[in-house]
C-alpha cells in the first residue's frame, strides 16, 4: 500500500502528467507536488505523484556507498 | 549511475562493517515499520548478511493488516444492505472474515470494483447514478489522495474511511513497552509526506534512535549500519538516509489537504488496540462524503462479531514485533497465501505473506 515507484515525467497537463516507468506510461495526478516539469523524476503512489526525486541527493547516496568501499 | 558490481561490493562491505560493530554487543533489536521494507529485506535475504545478535523485526507497517475486523464487517454489512457500488484496492478485497472476502461478495453479485487509484472511483461515480463508496485504506502516504478525491466534490461519491495516521502507532508501540526496540527504521514513503520533523516528538520523548530509509537493498543496509552506530553511541538520533525523496518539512501541500479533510480520532488497530489520535475520521464539514454518515440508517442494526476462524491467528503479535510468522502454528500449514486466515498472509505487505513468498526464514 505504501509502495511508490519513481518515474520520469514526459508531459504535463495540469493536474495530470504522463509518467514513464521504464517504458510503461501512466497518467498520474500531480497536484500534490509543486511545479512538476517534464524530465523530472517523481515518486508515484496509487496514481499520485507524492514527491519529486531529488537527483542530486540520489547521486550523493551512490557516492556514500562508493566511500564505504574505500573507507 | 553507480554500477551493479559496485552496489554489490558496497553491500558486502556494509555487512562486514555491521558485523564488526556488533562483535562486542549482546543483542540489538531494530524494528522496521513498512511492509515494503520487509519485502526488500526478505526478497534479498538481507538478514543473512547480518550477525545473529542483530535482530531485524517487522512492525505494524502494513495498512491492510492493521485494519480491525470490525471495519471489514461494516463494509460487508453495507454492501449487503445498500444499493451501492463499492470500490477498493485489490489487497483489501482478499481479506477474509469468517472465510468470506469482498471477492466472495463480488462473485455473489455485489457491485464491487477493484481500483488502482481513488480517482478511478471518482470517475465511476461521475458516470453512475448510484452512490459509490470507496473503502479508503492506507497511512499518510495514501490519505492525501483520498482527501483530494473528497475535495473534488462529486455528490454521489463517499468514503468509508479506514485510514489511519501512522506516527501515533509508533508512540503507542513504545508506550506498550512489550517488545524491546533499540532502534527504528522509519517508513520511507509515509515520510515523504510527513517529513523528518514528524518524528521529533518521538525522539524527544523516547530517545529511541530512528532512521528514515529508502527501499533498495543498499538503502536498508546503510540504514542498519548508521542505526547500529547510533545505538552503540547511545545517541538520540533522528537520521534520514532517504534524502532523495524525504525533506525535513515533508510534502506540505499533501499535509494541508490531509488535515483539511481528516480529523484524528482514537481508533482501534489490529494487534495494537486503541491508538490515540490515529484514526482518519472524515471531518463534519465533509460529512456528505462520509459513508458512515450517508448510510447512518444502514449501520443502525450493525452488530460486530468475532471471527472464530481467526482465534489462533497471531497476526496481532506479528504486527507488534513479538513473534515472527514462524512462531504461528498455522504458518504454511492451515494458513497459506492461497487460503489465508489472517490479513498478514493476505496482503503483499503482510510479513506472513512475504515470508511465505520468498521462504528462507530467519529473523
Ligand atoms: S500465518 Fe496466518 S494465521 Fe498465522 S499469524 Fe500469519 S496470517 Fe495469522
Amino acid at each position: 500500500m505504501c509502495l511508490a515507484i519513481p518515474g520520469r515525467v514526459e508531459s504535463v497537463e495540469y493536474p495530470f502528467a504522463i509518467v514513464d516507468f521504464s517504458g510503461t506510461k501512466k497518467r498520474v495526478r500531480i497536484d500534490l507536488v509543486d511545479d512538476v516539469k517534464p524530465g523530472e523524476y517523481v515518486l508515484v503512489h496509487v496514481g499520485f505523484a507524492i514527491q519529486k526525486v531529488d537527483e542530486e541527493e540520489a547521486k550523493k547516496i551512490e557516492e556514500m556507498l562508493a566511500e564505504i568501499l574505500i573507507e | 549511475m553507480i554500477s551493479l558490481e559496485k552496489v554489490k561490493a558496497g553491500i558486502k562491505e556494509l555487512s562486514a562493517k555491521i558485523k564488526k560493530e556488533m562483535e562486542s554487543e549482546e543483542e540489538i533489536r531494530i524494528m522496521h515499520l513498512c511492509g515494503t521494507h520487509e519485502d526488500t529485506i526478505t526478497r534479498y535475504n538481507l538478514r543473512s548478511l547480518l550477525p545473529e545478535n542483530l535482530k531485524l523485526l517487522s512492525g505494524p507497517g502494513c495498512p491492510v493488516c492493521i485494519i480491525p475486523d470490525v471495519d471489514l464487517q461494516m463494509v460487508f454489512h453495507l454492501i449487503q444492505n445498500a444499493n451501492i457500488i463499492l470500490t477498493t484496492f485489490g489487497d483489501m478485497a482478499r481479506v477474509p472474515f469468517e472465510g468470506k472476502s469482498l471477492f466472495y461478495y463480488k462473485s455473489k453479485g455485489c457491485d464491487i470494483r477493484i481500483v488502482y487509484s481513488v480517482f478511478e472511483a471518482v470517475e465511476i461515480a461521475k458516470q453512475s447514478d448510484k452512490p459509490v463508496v470507496h473503502f479508503g485504506i492506507g497511512f499518510e502516504t495514501t490519505m492525501p489522495s483520498t482527501a483530494l478525491a473528497i475535495l473534488d466534490g462529486v455528490e454521489n461519491f463517499h468514503v468509508f474511511s479506514s485510514h489511519r495516521f501512522f506516527i501515533p502507532a509508533m508512540e503507542h508501540l513504545l508506550s506498550l513497552g512489550e517488545a524491546k526496540i533499540d532502534g527504528f527504521i522509519n517508513p520511507g514513503h509515509v515520510s515523504t509526506i510527513v517529513g523528518v520533523k514528524a518524528y521529533e516528538p518521538i525522539k524527544e520523548r523516547y530517545g529511541v534512535p530512528q532512521i528514515i530509509a529508502g527501499f533498495e537493498p543498499y538503502d536498508v543496509m546503510l540504514a542498519v549500519y548508521h542505526l547500529v552506530k547510533a545505538i552503540r553511541n547511545e545517541e538520540k538520533a533522528l537520521l534520514n538516509e532517504y534524502t532523495r525523496a524525504v525533506k525535513y518539512e515533508g510534502n506540505v501541500k499533501a499535509q494541508q489537504v490531509m488535515d483539511e479533510v481528516f480529523d484524528r480520532q482514537d481508533w482501534e488497530w489490529r494487534g495494537l488496540g486503541v491508538v490515540p489520535a490515529s484514526g482518519g475520521a472524515i471531518r463534519k464539514k465533509y460529512e456528505d462524503y462520509d459513508a458512515m454518515k450517508a448510510f447512518e440508517d444502514v449501520f443502525k442494526d450493525f452488530e460486530p462479531k468475532e471471527d472464530a476462524r481467526k482465534k489462533v491467528c497471531r497476526c496481532g503479535e506479528v504486527l507488534r514485533g513479538l513473534i515472527t510468522p514462524s512462531g504461528c502454528p498455522l504458518f504454511m500449514k492451515a494458513c497459506t497465501p492461497k487460503d489465508p486466515i489472517g490479513p498478514c498472509m493476505v496482503s503483499f505487505e503482510g510479513t506472513c505473506n512475504i515470508w511465505a513468498k520468498y521462504g528462507g526464514y530467519r529473523i
